[in-house]
């Protein structure tokens, strides 16, 4: 009876080993993910067709003709921004492909056009008058582009001829095919080789223990064997552990009990400064809007819809007119456009929900991040071109803040505003990079007042 | 050498009462416990089971809370105007003229909605100078109080209703009369004349509530301008040009290019006032005489004499000779002035204007001014009018005769009886209630209108937001019952096409919109009437006054003026920039009356006029006020105009005497203590400040020709290497500024003291308003006050020969007209700020801009920075005072949606418990940058300003980078180092990044010319 009673310790102690196993890997398993998710969302889907396509046209350039590389990365820029919702090059989307555009209508033609369409279907140029008839009367809005703005948006498109693998959308798609997965499995691989360890550990540690406990009994049986013990040893022999024991001392019952409220105190703690965390906020919005699709899939920039993002503190939410630039040809029967349709008619503007809530008492401006910081919307909006319904990818803390302007360097590349900070900040600490915070971007009124 | 006189904050202080003592002494208010504050019966304090029960419900309610974060919506627009970003400000021209005084402003929109007015810098006149009064104007566009539809009988009624009505009994009416404030509009005046000639019996009267009618009469029908700019000696009797008179911002800002000296222009000029009441002007005198009512014309005629000759006159005075013959030396280069509404005193003051020579250099009579055309021989004809029923039809454009006219009252008995009464006033108030129709007017920042204040320069008001109520532009409705029924601003346009010329309009009309300021004119020349002769005047003012009997005058105040935007909480709390009393008007007592009849500061006082008008009204011992003489400020005591205004202080305009056909604003009074005692609500003497002369320092303009060094007193601490600066000895290590380092500066001599950095401050950073009873406790939340400070005549410099305690004891004396010195006080921004090291949370820090920061988020009430700030400009929220009901009457604004448009979305509306004051408005420093981040440069200077420093009239404040040299505060720094440059209590080494200039006097030998 005493050995049954003997022999469950080894297996208490397996048990614990077990747990303690596998808690291990999914420690490690997050370990392993969490890099996964962060790189994907540095990466910047609408906008690695910008990184990527300059290689492209450069290598293109040259056989359209020697286009100037500059004016064609300018056209590159211009043409995302104000024309990839409606052209292609090689393709029929909203407008015409713009391919071979060049021969069929000579500059001095597509200049005016693209200022003011209109004004030239209204002057009763035949060829603008077939086209705009072709395409279902549907007028091509006006831009104010300078000529030389127009010529490298034309230089762009020249350049981008034929190649269809070479289309802005082709090479996006590869540029994140190409990254993420890449990302993914090496991510994947350093877990698996952690969790191998683990499990080899385990492995071991198990054997070992199971040897202790046999090589124990062993010992035990063969001392009872024996007849020529004495009296003290008998006693040794067959001495039990009174596990009451421990349960009655006061310095393991302190011991506990310190932990429990250790372990709740750290809990509430948690919990508390997690009141009023949003973060994976992912309300329904009235109209099923997929950024997937309108900037991921169909690359339009993001400043298109959000209008004022580089130019004001609120990167605002499209009016529908904007919206009507596209959805008045496209997809009309669609019920989540009619929505949009129906919202025109009533007169009565569609109400979001807001998922990026910032308390009042902070204050936030979008141009400043992007325009002068450079910062691409992914930083902190996470792989919004991969979002069907939109979720709030960051935490929105003071830390997180505070952490990101320690961290980033300022970008002060050809603004003159900090030519001489920098000039200061080399001749003193070149070591250290110029970050935000060292040019006082921690502090409090740069944010609170 | 030593000169600085002693300078005192109020009788209390001079007197050492028990109270000031007191309060000097603890230095912070006392606790005040809130209940008994709001004459609560309950114990004054909270017992401990209440504190554990609130604390208990606090955490449930806490917790239940933070449970659900609530769903805000983002709502776009649905069609986007093109020029409407949302975060991005707009800025539209306008025009503020409400009858009295004329501003071309800008107005800020943030998404659509204005939030704030600046001074507009293209104007000619106003020159991006501001008054407090216009910088207040937008929120009285929120004011909830307005009249939000149509009305008959004071019940809602359809638009076309009222219109129809109108129409069939406008036809049915003989004689109508359209009642008006002065209007500067030309095409008003248009509309108002195409209105008559559909009803051809219709009288267009104008009249003003401080009018000036009698200036009008002695210069044949026009109102001369004036252009202090060119004047080296100015003589005002009795006209506060500063203040309130006709144009003060246009004024102020002449008079300022004439104060301003530095080494290289040691010239200044030289101010004398005649006055009864101590004015805003008075105050900035160099030279001022208390003059009794009714010795003003007798002053006028002694000037006359001394001046022209001729006339005769017994009354003497040393200083006025003295004027009299500065003005001969100065001749073509100097100004006369007068406020008088007597139309013989203004005609010997033109007289003696043309006989130096000042008509044409700064007397302009060929482009007079339009800004009062009141004419009071009119209106009295049509109150007696309108008492005898011989007019059919009454319209209010505007105009609040019943409450604002001295016979108002009359007006009030006799309108319920007449066929047709109409009131086009935003509000059912004291006029439009009796009014049978109300077509309410739109605001002028919902209107378009074209204004004239002189002639040659025009003005437009555009609207920067649509209409928030179903109201009607009072125009478009005085053209709808004309039969017309283009709309008002077909209309306007219509008619600037005849002043901007037909070719090329469009372009023209942008333009003249983009500026609001166009000079040109479209009003017909005033048809010139007789002048009154100089002559008959003299010899009408020289029949010798009765005296004896205490005299009561009327004025005007800086913030509330003549009343009619009395339901705006902001100029309600402006301190009044002599008395430094808010919420109400009070009976202004010179020291030795109220000690001859053992008054007191705060006993009501029964007044009671000539005519046998009285009111009650409490006292206050005004410095300066003329022997034997009283004064009350005209504008409060409306009972119909919203929360508010309503039932603050009395109306005094019932005690106007009319003389003949003219307004008088002074009578003889009778005074008598009723017993009662009310408190004034004055923001003077609770916000102690060690000892004077290290804070404000002056000098006279004799001893800075001599040597500019040596006019500014700078103390020195003992070292080991001798006498140093204190900031040479410092325990605190020196904060580098690599980027920007921001400053301001203060010219004393150039500020004025007039109140709108106050305003535009409170404006612009979302003060709140805490009302009356909170003022008296000590809490108002300015965060901008200006101080002023009144002297004695006695200095130090007397110890030898009089003895120190003599000296002293002459000094507790009382002046009778003491000297003035204003001086704005916001935070010092201290590089070695007291604030910073006692803060335990850390919420009050040092930027690297030099900067000191204010973080309310992380602030939790100590208050130990405000009791250790030497400068006091710390501000404590006591209450919520955007929630808590007991500000809902005054604080309204930040209850409603309606009034909270008018919030600045950029700072945040601070909570109870947080201390709060001046950041330097941080926010504008932050979008300057930004804005200069985003083209990749540097900020230019005089990009970033201050809101004080925006809309100062007289361009006294100067913010700009320390660390720019080429900027206009760094210029100014290394200029006046040494010279007038000082900082306020320097020996405390607190370092502040506000520096003051030493106020410079034109007197010869630091004595006054007093009588």
């Amino acid at each position: 009876m005493d050995s049954i009673r003997f022999r469950t310790l080894p297996k208490l102690l397996l048990a614990l080993f077990l747990t303690v196993a596998t808690v291990g890997q999914s420690l490690a398993q997050e370990v392993g993910s969490a890099p996964a998710v962060s790189k994907e969302g540095v990466t910047p889907g609408a906008t690695a067709g910008a990184d990527g396509a300059p290689a492209a046209a450069e290598g293109a350039a040259p056989a359209a003709g020697g286009g100037d590389a500059a004016a064609i990365q300018a056209g590159d820029a211009l043409f995302k921004g104000n024309c990839a919702q409606c052209h292609a090059v090689n393709e029929k989307v909203v407008g015409p492909a713009l391919a071979g555009i060049t021969k069929r209508r000579p500059m001095s033609w597509i200049i005016p056009w693209i200022k003011n369409s209109s004004k030239v279907v209204a002057s009763g140029d035949a060829y603008a008058v077939k086209l705009f008839n072709e395409y279902g009367k549907q007028q091509m809005p006006s831009f104010a582009l300078s000529d030389d703005e127009i010529k490298s948006i034309i230089a762009y498109t020249v350049s981008q001829e034929g190649s269809a693998n070479n289309t802005p959308t082709g090479g996006a798609t590869a540029g994140t095919d190409g990254t993420a997965p890449a990302n993914e499995n090496g991510s994947t691989e350093a877990g698996q080789y952690i969790d191998l360890l683990m499990i080899v550990l385990v492995v071991v540690l198990i054997v070992l223990v199971v040897t202790l406990v046999i090589i124990a009994n062993l010992m035990k049986d063969v001392l009872r064997g024996r007849k020529d013990l004495s009296g003290r040893d008998v006693e040794q022999l067959n001495q039990r552990y009174d596990f009451s024991k421990i349960y009655k001392s006061g310095a393991v019952r302190g011991i506990a009990v310190t932990v429990f409220i250790l372990v709740v105190l750290y809990e509430s703690v948690q919990a508390a400064m997690g009141i009023g965390l949003t973060q994976g906020y992912q309300p329904t919005q009235p109209i099923a809007f997929s950024h997937k699709l309108h900037a991921g899939e169909n690359q339009i920039n993001c400043a298109y819809c959000h209008t004022s993002v580089y130019k004001s503190k609120s990167a605002n939410i499209p009016s529908p007119n904007i919206c009507m630039n596209c959805h008045s040809q496209i997809k009309t029967e669609s019920p989540e456009i009619k929505k949009i349709y129906r919202a025109i008619e009533r007169k009565q503007p569609i109400q979001w929900v807001r998922i990026h809530n910032l308390p009042d008492l902070a204050y936030f401006n979008h141009s400043q991040h992007t325009q002068v910081g450079g910062l691409e919307c992914q930083t902190c909006h996470g792989p919004i071109q991969n979002m069907d319904v939109v979720y709030q990818y960051s935490a929105l803390t003071m830390g997180w803040c505070i952490n990101c302007h320690r961290e980033t360097p300022l970008n002060t590349k050809g603004n003159a505003y900090y030519d001489n900070l920098v000039k200061l900040h080399d001749t003193k600490n070149s070591a250290v990079p110029f970050t935000v915070s060292s040019n006082g971007g921690t502090e409090c009124s740069k944010c609170h007042y | 050498m030593q000169e600085s006189p002693k300078y005192w904050k109020g009788i209390e202080e001079l007197e050492s009462s028990p109270e000031f003592v007191k309060n000097a002494l603890t230095e912070f208010a006392d606790f005040l416990p809130v209940k008994e504050t709001y004459g609560s019966s309950d114990a004054a304090v909270a017992p401990r089971r209440d504190f554990l029960k609130l604390m208990g419900f606090g955490i449930a309610a806490a917790t239940l809370a933070s449970c659900e974060t609530p769903v805000r919506k983002a709502i776009p627009y649905l069609n986007k105007p093109q020029e409407v970003d949302p975060g991005i400000a707009n800025f539209y021209a306008s025009t503020y003229f409400t009858g009295q005084d004329y501003n071309s402003v800008l107005v800020k929109t943030r998404d659509g909605r204005p939030i704030k007015l600046e001074g507009n810098p293209e104007s000619p006149l106003t020159r991006g100078g501001l008054s407090a009064r216009a910088q207040a104007s937008v929120l009285s566009l929120y004011d909830g109080a307005r009249l939000q539809h149509f009305t008959i009988d004071r019940k809602k009624a359809d638009k076309n209703r009222v219109d129809s009505e109108i129409r069939t009994k406008l036809a049915q009416a003989g004689r109508i009369a359209i009642v008006s404030p002065t209007i500067i509009s030309p095409s008003t005046k248009k509309v108002i004349a195409e209105f008559a000639s559909r009803y051809p019996n219709t009288e267009h009267v104008q009249y003003d509530v401080i009018s000036a009618s009698g200036l009008l009469q002695a210069n044949g029908g026009v109102l001369p301008s004036y252009n202090f700019s060119q004047a080296n000696v100015i003589v005002s009797l009795g006209a506060d040009f500063l203040g309130t008179w006709l144009s003060p911002v246009e004024f102020a800002k002449q008079y300022a290019t004439t104060r301003k000296v530095s080494s290289d222009k040691k010239t200044m000029s030289r101010h004398y006032q005649f006055e009864t009441t101590m004015s805003l002007t008075g105050a900035n005198a160099d030279t001022r005489v208390p003059v009794k009512p009714s010795e003003m014309g007798a002053v006028t005629l002694a000037l006359y004499n001394a001046v022209v000759g001729g006339g005769s006159g017994s009354y003497k005075n040393a200083t006025l000779t003295k004027a009299a013959n500065e003005l001969k030396a100065n001749r073509g280069r100097s100004l006369v002035v007068s406020g008088s509404n007597d139309a013989n005193v203004q005609a010997l003051v033109a007289a003696i204007n043309q006989a130096l020579g000042n008509v044409g250099t700064t007397v302009d009579l060929a482009n007079p001014s339009l800004v009062r055309q009141g004419n009071d021989a009119r209106m009295t004809q049509l109150v007696n009018d309108i008492k005898n029923k011989s007019v059919g039809a009454v319209i209010f454009y505007n105009a609040n005769p019943v409450y604002d006219h001295p016979m108002g009252a009359d007006i009030a008995s006799a309108l319920p009886g007449l066929p047709l009464t109409i009131s086009l006033n935003d509000r059912l108030d004291e006029t439009g209630s009796l009014c049978k129709y109300a077509a309410p007017d739109h605001h002028y920042l919902e209107s378009w209108n074209d204004y004239e204040p002189k002639r040659g320069y025009l003005s437009l008001a555009q609207p920067a937001i649509s209409p928030l109520f179903a109201t009607r532009q009072a125009q478009e409705s005085l053209l709808t019952w004309a039969g017309n029924n283009t709309s008002y601003y077909d209309y306007l346009r219509a008619q600037w096409s005849g002043v901007l010329g037909a070719s090329g309009f469009q372009a023209a009309w942008d333009k003249a919109v983009h500026d609001g300021v166009v000079m040109g004119t479209a009003s017909p020349a005033t048809a010139p009437t007789t002048a009154v002769d100089a002559g008959s005047a003299a010899a009408a003012l020289s029949a010798p006054t009765k005296s004896g009997e205490v005299e009561l005058v009327l004025y005007e105040k800086v913030g509330i003026g003549n009343g009619s935007e009395a339901n705006n909480p902001w100029l309600q709390e402006l301190p009044d920039p002599v008395s430094k009393a808010t919420w109400g008007n009070y009976v202004c007592v010179p020291y030795d009356m109220a000690k001859a009849n053992d008054w007191e500061q705060g006993d009501v006082l029964k007044v009671t006029a000539a005519n046998g008008k009285s009111v009650e009204l409490p006292l206050l011992i005004q410095p300066g006020q003329a022997k034997g003489t009283v004064a009350i400020a005209v504008g409060y005591g409306r009972k119909q105009t919203g929360k508010v205004g309503d039932g603050v202080g009395a109306n005094v305009l019932p005690l106007a005497t009319m003389v003949g056909n003219s307004i008088v604003y002074a009578t003889t009074a009778k005074l008598d203590k009723t017993g009662a005692n009310e408190t004034i609500a004055q923001t003077q003497t609770h916000h102690t400040i060690m000892d004077r002369k290290a804070v404000v320092q002056e000098a006279t303009l004799a001893k800075y020709i001599e040597n500019p060094k040596e006019v500014t007193e700078y103390e020195k601490v003992a070292t080991p290497d001798g006498l140093e600066a204190p900031a040479r000895v410092s325990l605190w290590q020196d904060y580098e500024y690599k980027n920007h380092h921001w400053g301001m500066a203060v010219d004393l001599n150039s500020c004025i003291g007039c109140g709108s950095c106050v305003i535009g401050c409170q404006a612009e950073n979302n003060v709140a308003v805490v009302g009356k009873q909170e003022v008296i406790n000590r809490r108002e939340m300015h965060w901008m006050r200006i101080d002023r400070y009144y002297s004695s005549d006695h200095h130090r410099d007397e110890f030898e020969t009089e003895g120190k305690l003599a000296t002293y004891a002459a000094m507790e004396n009382p002046a009778e007209n003491p000297k003035v010195i204003f001086q704005p006080l916001m935070c010092q921004h201290c590089n070695h700020a007291p604030c910073e090291t006692v803060c335990p949370v850390l919420a009050t820090t040092h930027s690297s801009e030099g900067l000191n920061q204010m973080t309310y988020n992380r602030c939790v009430g100590t208050r130990y920075c405000a009791n250790n700030c030497p400068y006091k400009v710390r501000r404590f929220n006591w209450f919520s005072y955007y929630t808590n009901e007991k500000f809902e009457n005054v604080n309204g604004h930040m209850f409603t949606d309606l009034g909270r448009m008018v919030l600045n979305p950029d700072v945040t509306v601070r909570a109870r418990g947080v201390m709060e004051k001046c950041s330097l408005c941080v926010q504008r420093i932050q979008l300057g940058k930004l804005e200069a981040k985003k083209q990749k440069r540097r900020p230019k200077d005089g990009e970033i300003v201050s809101a004080c420093a925006q809309s100062c009239p007289t361009e006294a404040i100067v913010f700009g980078d320390m660390r720019d040299p080429e900027s206009r505060i760094s210029k100014l720094l290394r200029r006046e180092d040494g010279e007038r440059a000082f900082h306020v209590l320097d020996q405390i080494n607190v370092q502040p990044n506000i520096t003051y200039l030493t106020k410079i006097r034109n007197v010869e030998n630091g004595n006054e010319f007093v009588i």
